[in-house]
């Protein structure tokens, strides 16, 4: 069936219990009630502290075919995930589902349990590298479920994906089991992706290697939802975990992207005293930070709040007043961390928080600008972040899809080629971000309006950037590079990209 | 119309990737460079790139190519493959006499013909890089109707003088003078040298500045994070323009008067007034802060 | 016409360029053309088109090419296999 973004869709999907096609950013009304853990209850002072992973795993009860989670905070410097499903591994334990909050390069030392069967399915936001190339070749027993954090969070609260065993790399944690993510050795900031897992998952276990005497505060994850905690050498390598703080491009074309994404939002209509800002940690997102500062503090404006994936620029301007808040699910860089340690206007917030479209209301719905990077795009305005050139998962749905669809404006920058690449294509090679939720393409050569924004169009006339239809983007780049030969597709469906309520965006189809 | 060189951006002649997107910074002008950025080594190679890159991508600037000196043996190679695909300017460094400008305005007069050019549609301009190019600065500038500028090429120069860069810029005070006054004589272009220090963008603001108070016509860039710098300075203030408009309207008024003494705010307007008013309204009409038509 | 001699390299290995080495073959071998590029599904046939068509223009019937992409728009691609038919042609002292 074809749905909504035009995606031609299975009717049926190994994984899904009914697969529902996209129908349109808010279409889907939710019905029924949120899931929940099993029923704990704990007696005064009995002890949570096991003397290892392989007890832990045995206190849980895992057994064959279920399904345990991670959280990716540790991001490249993460221990946890990989010393956990080697310990699984070798208690014979099969036919599992993995489902942590992402995936990246260093988990790439799992592949062997995935060859040997003790992880036979994956539900995350992405993969990269070895890791992303096996998935593309259809190792798994059913399609990896590739949800964005909002969704993710989605699923876990509804029971679409049901956890059994959370497993928390814990940077502190107290003899029971309060966590938070800002002090030890391998502090990561915020802990929002674990908390959601924390909250729904029958056990937690959470490992640490920075115990601390009862009580710990601040608290991120309560002890009212930990089962067993495990105390470890080290769950991660701070090099991995944040980076020094990152800098803001040099880089010429990224400037020159930043340069005119800033005045997009000037020009827009909503750069107004108390709007909302959240940028991406890619370079030319990530260097528009230098020119909105410029332009706030010249017109004398300060922003309400500041969201997302939190990096040292975004810090400066906390603390120079040109956010008045930052709402933090994940941190970058060193910066970042201590913010959030020191600063009581830097607010951790969990990803349902941040980005679940069924709940009260996710701060993504109060988010006035997102810039956001692609990986490809197209001339219905869809992004691309999770499969490369060649059809093969290399990375992460995140949050996109879900500020694309909150912000009132979502800004999309890339460069227009990347090497020889064109990345406005006729199709996206994958869907990840609908075009009806992208309002603005800004590339070097020039910037394109999504045809729905009549409004933006009006306002962005007098903004000094090379305004052109995104027809005429995609003839430039084919003008350089020439029109690029499609990408051969077998039939087989190696993943599944849902979107963030819960219905089928896309499907990720095997190269050949 | 007046024709802004303000900016000029050198690009060096043999990096792929630089000369595919030298034209999404908006420099006035981009300089494929075939002589010091390329090594002796690479010579042919960066000229096949720079003449492929010429004919087939389209770039939105004046293209020029500085070319090795015309007696090094690479220079009448470099003209032979470049003048094919038609640039808008060959850029000679080290001009020292007129002479040398000459021999490349008979090559490229026979290019043209060759090629079936409109004749004298590709243009020259000279870096003098030497105490005795800048004696003959007047010379070379008024050796072919193709000059439309010179430049002073100050690395070099600052060595031939036997000195060396200084924050203030004395060492180049008279040189730049001399070479404005040449250009000017000649009726052409002055533009001034490159300033190598990227991250310093202070002092490139003041020295930009200054040549600009000199009465430079542009400055030779080697960074497009260089160019929103030298247009800003370039760039006439609101008041500025606003001055200009009514001087002119002003002078249009009383031409259609037939009045002869032409006054505005209690002062006289004259034909030098009117000109610094028509190249006011030039260079905000080039940057957009003024629409052309209203000309 | 000219007579490849020698072989000879031009490009280097930067993103946005290629490296071309040749080498003479054998007369009847035919022009061979080993390509290696990261966009080889997207670009392949017409990155082996533009090297073809410098190497006919030259009236190149036997030669070795091996192409080593980095993105390289086809403008470049014909650069560098000219330079290295021009070095390896002339002989280089």
């Amino acid at each position: 069936m074809r749905n909504a973004a035009g995606r031609e869709i299975p009717e049926v999907l190994a994984g899904l219990k009914k697969v529902v096609p996209y129908q349109g950013p808010f279409a889907i009304r939710p019905e029924g009630r949120l899931t929940g853990p099993k029923i704990r209850m704990e007696k005064p002072r009995s002890e949570k502290l096991l003397k290892s992973i392989d007890q832990a795993i045995d206190a849980t009860g895992l057994a064959d075919g279920m399904t345990i989670s991670f959280h990716h905070h540790f991001r490249n410097g993460d221990f946890v995930l990989n010393s956990v499903i080697a310990a699984i591994a070798r208690k014979g334990i099969k036919d599992l589902t993995l489902a942590p909050s992402s995936l990246t390069d260093v988990n790439e030392a799992i592949i062997p349990f995935i060859e040997q069967g003790v992880i036979t399915a994956i539900e995350t936001s992405g993969a990269r590298g070895k890791l992303g190339r096996l998935l593309t070749a259809g190792t798994l027993k059913r399609p990896v479920m590739i949800r964005s954090h909002g969704g993710r969070a989605r699923a876990i609260e509804c029971g679409d994906l049901q956890i059994d065993v959370a497993f928390i790399g814990a940077p502190a944690c107290d003899l029971c089991g309060n966590i938070n993510g800002i002090e030890g050795k391998s502090a990561c900031g915020s802990m929002g992706y674990a908390m959601v897992d924390a909250a729904y998952a029958d056990k937690v276990v959470a490992i640490t290697d920075h115990l601390v005497p009862y009580p710990l505060v601040p608290i991120s994850i309560p002890q009212t939802q930990v089962d067993y905690i495990v105390e470890v050498e080290a769950i991660g390598n701070p090099k991995g975990i944040a980076s020094g703080a990152l800098r803001i491009s040099k880089d010429p074309r990224e400037l020159l992207i930043a340069e005119y994404a800033a005045k997009v939002i000037e020009y827009s209509g909503y750069f107004k005293q108390d709007f909302s800002l959240q940028l991406g940690s890619g370079g030319a997102s990530l260097a528009a930070a230098k020119f909105i500062k410029e332009k706030m503090i010249d017109q004398g404006i300060t922003a309400s709040f500041g969201l997302g994936g939190v990096t040292a620029p975004f810090v400066e301007m906390l603390e120079e007043g040109l956010l008045q808040a930052i709402y933090d699910v994940q941190d970058f860089d060193i910066p970042a961390l201590q913010s959030l340690k020191n600063n009581p206007k830097h607010q951790e917030m969990s990803a349902s928080f941040y980005a679940n479209p069924h709940n009260g209301g996710p701060i993504v719905n109060q988010l006035d600008v997102v810039i956001l990077s692609a990986t490809e795009m197209d001339i219905d305005f869809n992004v691309n972040v999770i499969t490369d050139s060649n059809g093969v998962i290399m990375g992460a749905s995140g949050g996109h899809c879900d500020t694309a669809a909150g912000a009132a404006l979502s800004i999309v920058v890339a460069p227009l080629l990347r090497g020889r690449l064109p990345m406005i294509l006729d199709r996206v090679n994958t869907i990840v971000t609908p075009g009806e939720t992208v309002d603005v393409i800004v590339t070097e050569r020039g910037v394109a309006v999504n045809p729905l924004r009549q409004d933006l169009r009006d306002n962005l006339k007098e903004a000094h950037v090379p305004l052109v239809e995104i027809q005429d983007l995609q003839r430039m780049a084919y003008e350089l590079a020439g029109r690029p030969d499609p990408i051969q597709l077998s039939d087989e469906v190696v993943g599944i990209v849902e979107y963030r309520d819960g219905t089928v965006l896309d499907v990720i189809r095997k190269p050949q | 119309m007046l024709k802004l060189r303000r900016s000029m951006m050198f690009v060096p002649g043999n990096n792929p990737g630089m000369l595919q997107n030298a034209g999404i910074y908006g420099a006035d002008t981009i300089i494929f460079d075939l002589e010091d950025s390329v090594s002796i080594t690479e010579k042919d190679s960066a000229r096949f790139l720079v003449r492929n890159a010429i004919q087939r991508i389209k770039y939105p600037s004046e293209v020029a190519v500085r070319i090795n000196h015309i007696a090094t043996p690479f220079g009448r190679e470099d003209l032979a493959a470049i003048l094919a695909v038609k640039p808008d300017l060959i850029r000679l460094p080290k001009a020292e006499t007129a002479k040398d400008i000459q021999v490349i305005d008979a090559i490229i007069t026979e290019a043209e013909a060759k090629q079936g050019f409109t004749p004298g549609s590709i243009k020259m301009m000279a870096a003098i890089e030497t105490a005795f190019g800048l004696m003959n600065a007047y010379a070379i500038a008024s050796a072919s109707s193709r000059m439309v500028a010179i430049a002073i090429g100050g690395e070099d120069f600052i060595a031939d003088l036997k000195t060396s860069r200084t924050s203030h810029g004395s060492e180049l005070f008279v040189a730049r003078a001399q070479l404005l006054l040449a250009a000017r004589a000649a009726g052409i272009q002055a533009i001034d040298t490159v300033y190598s220090d990227v991250n310093n963008e202070e002092t490139f603001i003041t020295e930009t500045t200054a040549i600009k108070e000199m009465g430079f016509d542009g400055k030779s860039v080697i960074n497009p994070r260089q160019i929103k710098l030298v247009h800003g300075i370039f760039t006439p203030t609101a008041k500025q323009i606003q001055q200009a408009e009514r001087i002119l309207e002003a002078y249009q008024t009383a031409l259609a008067n037939k009045s002869g003494v032409i006054a505005l705010d209690g002062k006289m307007i004259d034909g030098p007034i009117v000109a610094r008013a028509e190249r006011v309204l030039a260079y905000a009409a080039a940057v957009g802060v003024r629409k052309e038509a209203d000309k | 016409m000219v007579q490849i001699v020698r072989s000879a390299i031009a490009g280097t290995l930067e993103s946005n360029d290629i490296m071309i080495s040749i080498a003479p073959a054998q007369p009847g071998a035919g022009i061979h053309i080993e390509l290696n590029s990261p966009v080889k599904n997207q670009y392949g046939r017409q990155i082996e088109a533009a090297i073809r068509a410098v190497v006919e223009r030259y009236g190149l019937q036997d030669i070795l090419i091996q192409a080593n992409d980095r993105g390289a728009l086809d403008c470049t691609i014909e650069a560098r296999v000219e330079t290295a038919i021009v070095r390896a042609a002339k002989g280089e002292a």
